[in-house]
């Protein structure tokens, strides 16, 4: 610990430090060990045959698929919406800033409802998808759908800044070298920006996975279908099976973490790369 | 490549950056754009580049109208006042990026590429940096591995915005020795945009000096200094002392002083303006039966070979600074308090009604 310790113009590493570790301990290390601690009442068989019956395999396969897909939409299109509104000045930018963040503030179940409304056969979308066969609202789809929605903030949030950052000046240097604009953007650009992507992804991921009050609305949940995770968490919840649930969560918790350790690594290699001696 | 420049225009909003500039640039010249700040001289040279349009007028390059060809066609490098290396890449790919964006039929090979390159690192003498990443580098080495990304794609033009303005002093002095030299090694067309006076008049062939869009004077360097063109051109290189006053018959007057002005053939009494440089004052102990403009010493400051006085006008009418070497002044020691007088050996006159007439002086 000593070695963290650097001489500084602020003192206070022992007492940020201590709250620092208080803080995670309450809210975040208590309760989650709680849950491995309520597992174990199942030992190890009990907790293995748990997690893999086909119906929490299938689950698992929906969630993860699912929040993945939402997550790499909201990449390329967080990253389109962040350029937009960086670059260009228009009329109403204001607004359309402000609307970015309306996900995070609206109730995830009134995000439910309305997008299982639109996306509906009957309603104002779905109409246009029904006649070419494709349905969203009630399908794996649809449960696309509402983790894209929840999770576009999270992109366009963490990419704005560096872009905002980002000197023009690079961009002239790129094209008076002879680049082309998609090899500016390609080998300028890209690189520049896709650490704070990789965090955007990271979060949208990690908020998607956990996501239960918009999707059960617009998922149908279908058991083997259309049936995420956390509903069956809820579901074993509500027949007293407190054991079964948190073995569900323990299991998510940590692909999750792994997940999550992954990309973390991922970023810190992108950019210890770049300032090796 | 000639450049030649056409009665240039550019508006910003209700700001006029450029007022109709135009000049023509030698093959093989090295040219400076002096002036201060917000005269304009960046955006003529980003209009150069392709990196701005202009809103009237033509840039030919080589006798051709280049003014809608895209920077990527222009055949220019670039220059940035901060360098503007890719952060992520290190020194080598820098310099190799043109050479790599180039499509598949003209790309060189890798061999060819490395070997380009590293003759480059010797040119700008860093071949130990080819693995570094921009931020481990000094801004001096960054702006020569700028330069060096800008002269792998064999450029027609080289342009760069001011390239030494990051730079502490030393560094830049050094730098600007060494794009001379260079300059006489490539003989690349060259612009350099500047509001350092000593910089332009020490590297360039050619000084172009601009002042709120417009072109004062353009020349070599010691015609520039020598025979300035316009007040402001005076003024702006190098310190100067002004005196307000009047021209009359082959006398100026200045305040209560008469100077003679010898040649004079402006027989008409009129207003003007009197320019003297600080170190071509002589400054004398009052008594001594001279006659000039009296005043005290207020401060005498001693920086390196020269003594620095800062002079107030017997009259009132403002100061005056004088610069004598060390020997000049112990020959005639003067301190603080003293009343002395002041004998302008060179005068500058800029008579109001003359407009661009020039008279030049030496007493």
């Amino acid at each position: 610990m000593s070695l963290l310790r650097k001489h500084s113009v602020l003192p206070g590493f022992n007492l940020t430090m201590g709250f620092t570790l208080l803080y995670l301990s309450l809210i975040v290390l208590i309760p989650l060990s709680a849950t491995f601690i309520k597992t174990t009442s199942l030992g190890w068989g009990g907790f293995w045959q748990v997690i893999t019956t086909p119906r929490v395999l299938a689950s698992y396969r929906l969630t993860f698929s699912a929040a993945l897909l939402g997550a790499g939409i909201n990449t390329v299109f967080g990253l389109l919406v962040a350029w937009v509104l960086v670059r260009y000045d228009f009329f109403g930018k204001k607004i359309i800033d402000a609307i970015v963040d309306l996900p995070f503030a609206l109730p995830t179940a009134v995000a439910g409802i309305s997008l299982a409304t639109i996306y509906s056969p009957k309603g104002w979308i779905g109409q246009m998808f029904a006649p070419l066969g494709i349905k969203i609202a009630y399908t794996p789809l649809g449960v696309v759908v509402a983790l894209t929605f929840i999770g576009l903030p999270f992109v366009v949030r963490t990419v704005q800044p560096v872009l905002e950052e980002f000197e023009v000046e690079l961009e002239e240097a790129a094209a008076s070298l002879g680049a082309t604009r998609l090899q500016t953007f390609l080998k300028v650009i890209f690189p520049t920006v896709w650490p704070a992507l990789l965090t955007g992804f990271a979060l949208a991921f990690a908020r998607a996975v956990g996501e239960y009050g918009s999707v059960i609305f617009i998922a149908g949940n279908i058991p083997m279908v259309s049936e995420i995770t956390p509903l069956l968490i809820i579901t074993k919840l509500e027949q007293y099976d407190y054991a079964g649930a948190t073995a569900l969560a323990s299991s998510m918790l940590i692909v999750s973490f792994i997940l999550l350790l992954a990309i973390n690594v991922l970023q810190w290699w992108g950019q210890h790369r770049h300032s090796k001696r | 490549m000639s450049i030649q420049i056409r009665n240039i225009t550019k508006n910003f909003g209700n700001f006029s950056a450029l007022k109709g500039v135009s000049f023509d640039i030698k093959p093989g010249e090295l040219v400076a754009l002096l002036g201060p700040s917000g005269c304009g001289k960046t955006t003529l040279l980003r209009i150069i580049a392709g990196l701005d349009s202009p809103d009237g007028g033509q840039i030919l390059f080589h006798g051709e109208d280049a003014t809608q060809r895209h920077v990527r066609e222009r055949e220019v490098g670039f220059v940035f006042q901060h360098y503007a290396l890719f952060r992520h890449m290190t020194v080598f790919e820098n310099i190799a990026f043109g050479l790599r964006v180039r499509p598949k039929a003209t790309r060189p090979s890798n061999g060819a590429i490395k070997e380009k390159v590293t003759r480059l690192l010797k040119l700008v003498q860093l071949e130990w940096l080819a693995d570094r990443y921009p931020p481990q580098l000094s801004g001096g080495q960054r702006q020569r591995i700028a330069l060096a990304r800008a002269l792998a794609v064999e450029p027609k033009v080289l342009l760069l915005d001011e390239p030494f303005g990051a730079l502490d002093a030393k560094v830049r002095k050094d730098l600007r020795r060494w794009l001379r030299n260079l300059h006489d090694e490539l003989h690349v067309t060259s612009v350099f945009v500047t509001h350092d006076q000593e910089e332009a008049l020490e590297v360039a062939d050619r000084i172009v000096v601009m002042n709120q869009g417009q072109v004062e004077q353009i020349g070599a360097p010691d015609d520039v200094y020598e025979h300035p063109a316009t007040p402001f051109v005076y003024q702006f290189l190098g310190d100067v002392n002004l005196f307000h006053g009047r021209v009359d018959e082959g006398w100026a007057k200045i305040g209560e002083t008469d100077i003679r002005l010898p040649e004079i053939d402006h027989d008409q009494a009129e207003r003007a303006l009197f320019f003297v440089r600080p170190h071509e004052i002589e400054v004398s102990r009052n008594g001594n039966g001279a006659s000039g403009i009296a005043a005290y010493v207020r401060d005498i400051r001693r920086y390196g070979a020269v003594v620095r006085l800062e002079l107030e006008r017997a009259d009132g009418d403002g100061f005056v600074e004088a610069v004598l070497s060390r020997d000049e002044f112990k020959a005639n020691t003067v301190s603080k308090g003293d009343e002395v007088v002041l004998q302008p050996k060179r005068i500058k006159v800029f008579p109001q009604s003359a407009g661009q007439e020039v008279m030049d002086y030496v007493i």
